[in-house]
């Protein structure tokens, strides 16, 4: 094998670590790889498959355990400081110095790499130009927003065209719009440079951009193609199915995504489920489940051939992280007729003089699903926080459960349950111990508090004894949402709820959220995933405080006008119509 | 290794320090403020010393002789005397804590010094033991040379065996001031706080940030991190020495007997290693939290109390006095005390400036290996 054409090849690959529960588990497992030279390759898996353990070895600083690997023709393991000599590396928390400004940053790695002054000007200019960043040479890299870090972070990586480039999930916690500029910028390098480049990502879109594809899970390769041809295994597979007026796409994808037995997966998707069908499903039962709504064949995606092999996997394995809570029992909430269980009205938050939320107005009915969606930094936090008391407003009205939150907000609390985006349970406490604190702290004691624990751990299918902080991600935010549901609250608010968890458990959470909602709980979720804005009633999208659409999610791709084939490309819409709008008026102004 | 590669690193890396250091204030309040503070308050605020003690007379021999050898309190600088008519009185006072010690001069004792054999009660307050010996150690001090002139003036020749004074001479630190000892101590402690405070948190914070891992997949090798990150702190290091050497000199007037070039030459020594330390502390807890904690505890506390800065060793018990050569500080306390009161004594120079040596090249190598770039 020439090293011309192979840029990183693994024989046999493992390295394990020391699991939270003291066990040693296989972060990689047995993985064997060869990376063509030249051109953009993925390594595409949910979090936990281990992508960074890969990248990291790749890059030298990680040594395997067993097995052989070798880049750029080296044996890193050897010799990993020449095949850092060579190659770029940008891991997922890129560490860029907050005190330094832009171009000192830039020149620190310019000098680290040994760049030369000549080469420097040229190339400085260039990589300011391609992330936008010329105007902020001067600032401190840590008064940046994250997308522009992001983006510098980058251009760090190439103050010089590296022999190999290393990209681990550069677009994780990074907003629609930052993401597709970074990608443009990869791309552009490919092009140009001939780059070599290996990039990990959670996002199928984005791997449907690389020449070659390799999927990996729980430490294993599952598969490794072109995307066209990995493609091609969900091919007759795939089917929309249009539910009946009237009825929320989430209901029938609930029954549908019940019958692993018959169905792959299933999804809303502007206002219809778009699912894959099991090869091996009996058309018999597939009909009498699908109950005569009508079903059009449509083209695979890579997103589909993915979940099949996740899907696949985890049945030989016989996991079970993906099992969906139980159905919740109706919860008895104050049924107030047709009154909206939150009324927010030409609310306004302001720091100092940032205007983070400017004059926003709406309404949330009892039972509904609510997303709010927008870039970093868009104002959803804060509107967030100010919905569940935690903050605040500086004017207007804020009406959630029929209370208003300026006179009655510790009321107002004792009716709201709040899942934080971060982990907020004691990690040392068991399962049970967790649930009996957070009860007591919502005032639940005796008998009301022993039946409400009991009551969330079959819901949620939790083992009492379990030490909380050693749970899988998916079971940690189950054990949240239930410790939030304890008091059996009106309204539900998740924070980027599904942020760090694999694609199959966030659809065992849809569907509980989905049955949460059936039983009567109004629910207010921010995501960072566009897709997952179809299993919300409606949805709102902020950008730098302001109100950029409100509707139902197929309302609001219509207002993005033709691009809006998916949520993804009708948020971008939205907010650079909405952004196009700002600078028009200042300018007018 | 190619020399200019390794040149423009380390050159690029200190810059990045130096700029790091000097954006956070913190850093500099600390690396700079801090040893002034220190300075003065030990300096000033901190003295063994008694100055102006009350020492209440009891004069019941009211004779010009007994007045005459009591005479002698008010030529001490460290006592304030006062009179009272009464024991009874003298005591009241002692209780209500007006005074730290009564001299009581008995109705005889002009009678008994004519005959060889005057003798003065000093009653003292031992709630303070160490106040008292002092107080005890002026006041005899004070009195013994009028009352061998009164016995000569009485022409007294002792009967028999000739009368033996003894003549007390402290050597070195000829006055007993505190200030002697503690001020060349206090060098000793704000090198080690640089260490302590500041580098310790240096490695940990990049690894905290995450600012390493990015830093370590490029041409840099670890010791030119260890390099860099020593350097802008020598340069505070350095200006904290002249600073506490001007201070010895002009503000407390402490001698220095050494030569100049030795006593700045091992101070520089000893700050290699504080700062050795405190990276090396850094690299191995990868926690900035941990690290503070940590150096406090190794360093900074050990060289307050266990180096021989306040409490002589040879009065601890015998682990104490083991672990205690265990620290670097306790090399560098004896030997800038020596250079500073006594002078120039090779010997020792040499031992203790070997064994500061050793350190220094120990710990920076341990860094370098805990720099190693590698995650696992």
């Amino acid at each position: 094998m020439s090293d011309a054409e192979v840029t990183a090849v693994a024989r046999d690959l493992r390295k394990s670590f020391k699991g939270p529960d003291g066990t040693a588990f296989f972060a990689v497992d047995g993985i064997s790889l060869a990376v063509r030279a030249g051109e953009l390759t993925a390594l595409v898996g949910p979090d936990g498959a281990g992508k960074t353990t890969l990248m990291r070895m790749i890059a030298g600083l990680l040594k395997p355990d067993a097995g052989s690997l070798s880049v750029l023709g080296i044996d890193v393991a050897a010799d990993p400081q020449l095949v850092q000599d060579r190659i770029s590396y940008m891991p997922q928390r890129f560490g860029l110095y907050e005190d330094l400004s832009v171009q000192e940053n830039l020149d620190l790695y310019a000098d680290l790499h040994g760049v030369p002054q000549e080469e420097r000007k040229e190339r400085f200019s260039r990589m300011l130009e391609m992330t936008d960043l010329a105007r902020f040479t001067k600032r401190p890299a840590g008064k940046l927003s994250g997308g522009m870090k992001q983006k510098l972070g980058l251009a760090c990586t190439l103050v010089r065209s590296p022999d190999l480039l290393l990209l681990d999930e550069p677009s994780v916690g990074v907003d629609p719009l930052s993401r597709r500029d970074l990608w443009k910028i990869v791309q552009q390098l490919v092009d140009e440079e001939k780059l070599s480049v290996i990039i990990s990502t959670s996002y199928m879109d984005e791997a449907e951009r690389c020449a070659q594809v390799f999927v990996m899970n729980k430490g294993r390769l599952l598969a490794s193609g072109q995307p066209d041809s990995l493609r091609s295994r969900a091919r007759d597979l795939t089917f929309t199915a249009t539910p009946p007026q009237g009825t929320p796409a989430r209901e029938l994808q609930a029954r549908l995504i019940d019958r692993p037995d018959l169905i792959v997966d299933a999804v809303p998707k502007g206002g219809n489920v778009s699912f894959i069908r099991r090869e091996d499903a009996d058309d018999a039962r597939l009909r009498e489940l699908l109950n005569g709504v009508p079903v059009e064949p449509r083209t695979e995606e890579l997103e589909d051939a993915f979940m099949m092999m996740l899907r696949q996997q985890e049945e030989q394995e016989g996991g079970t992280a993906a099992k969906p809570a139980r159905d919740a029992v109706a919860v008895e909430t104050g049924s107030n007729g047709d009154k909206p269980v939150i009324v927010v009205r030409d609310l306004v938050r302001k720091f100092g003089d940032f205007t983070a939320v400017a004059s926003t107005s709406f309404d949330v009915a009892q039972g509904e699903i609510f997303g709010l969606l927008g870039p970093n930094g868009a104002g959803k936090t804060t509107t967030f926080r100010m919905l569940c008391g935690l903050l605040p407003a500086t004017s207007g009205h804020l009406e959630v459960a029929g209370l208003n939150l300026r006179k009655a907000r510790a009321e107002a609390r004792g009716r709201i349950g709040y899942v934080s985006q971060k982990f907020a349970l004691y990690g040392n406490l068991s399962v049970r111990e967790n649930l009996e604190f957070f009860g007591g702290a919502y005032g639940l004691r005796g008998n009301a508090l022993r039946s409400r624990v009991a009551a969330v751990l079959e819901q949620f299918d939790l083992a009492p004894s379990a030490q909380s902080g050693i749970l899988p991600a998916g079971y940690k935010q189950r054990l949240a949402m239930a410790t939030g549901l304890l008091h059996e609250p009106d309204i539900l608010f998740l924070d980027e709820p599904t942020s760090g968890i694999d694609p199959l458990a966030r659809r065992a959470f849809w569907r509980t959220i989905t049955s949460l909602a059936q039983g009567g709980v109004t629910i207010v979720i921010t995501t960072h995933f566009m897709e997952e804005a179809e299993y919300c009633d409606r949805i709102a999208i902020q950008d730098a405080g302001e109100m950029l659409a409100l509707g139902a999610p197929i309302d609001v791709r219509k207002q993005a006008g033709d691009v809006g084939r998916d949520m993804n490309s009708a948020f971008i819409a939205i907010v650079e119509q909405g952004r196009a709008e700002r600078d028009r008026q200042k300018a007018a102004a | 290794m190619n020399v200019s590669g390794f040149a423009t690193r380390l050159v690029a890396l200190t810059r990045k320090e130096t700029r790091q250091m000097l954006r956070d204030r913190s850093n500099l309040i600390v690396g700079l403020l801090l040893p002034v503070v220190l300075i003065l308050l030990f300096g000033y605020g901190l003295s063994f010393d008694v100055t102006n003690a009350r020492v209440t007379v009891v004069l019941e021999d009211t004779s010009p002789t007994a007045r005459n050898v009591v005479a002698g309190l008010h030529g001490s600088p460290y006592l304030a005397p006062s009179w009272v008519a009464s024991m009874a009185e003298a005591e009241r006072m002692v209780r209500a804590g007006q005074t730290d010690a009564i001299l009581r001069v008995p109705g005889d004792f002009s009678r008994r010094l004519a005959a060889g054999d005057g003798q003065l009660q000093l009653l003292l307050n031992g709630v303070d033991a160490s106040t008292a010996s002092a107080i005890e150690g002026y006041v005899s001090g004070a009195l013994a040379v009028p009352m061998q002139q009164q016995a000569d003036r009485a022409g007294n020749k002792p009967s028999g065996i000739g009368a033996i004074t003894i003549v007390q001479r402290m050597w070195f630190n000829e006055a007993g001031e505190s200030t002697w000892y503690l001020v060349p101590g206090l060098i000793v402690l704000v090198i080690t706080l640089i260490g302590a405070f500041l580098t310790s948190l240096l490695v940990a914070r990049e690894w905290e940030r995450g600012t390493l891992e990015s830093l370590f997949v490029t041409p840099v090798r670890p010791l030119e991190l260890v390099f860099s990150k020593l350097a802008p702190y020598v340069v505070i290091g350095v200006i904290d020495i002249i600073v506490c050497l001007l201070a010895a000199k002009y503000l407390f007037q402490v001698p220095m007997r050494g030569s100049l070039w030795v006593i700045i030459l091992s101070s520089l020594l000893y700050l290699l290693v504080s700062l050795g330390l405190g990276l090396f502390i850094s690299a191995a807890t990868r926690n900035q939290f941990a690290a503070s904690q940590m150096a406090l505890l190794v360093s900074f506390m050990p060289a307050l109390i266990l180096s021989g800065f306040i409490f002589d060793l040879r009065n601890t018990p015998l682990v104490i006095q083991v672990i205690s050569q265990f620290l670097p500080a306790t090399h560098f306390m004896g030997l800038i005390k020596t250079l500073f009161m006594a002078g120039d004594y090779w010997p020792d120079i040499l031992r203790s400036c070997s064994i500061l040596a050793l350190y220094a090249i120990v710990l920076i190598v341990l860094t370098r290996r805990s720099l190693a770039k590698r995650l696992d």
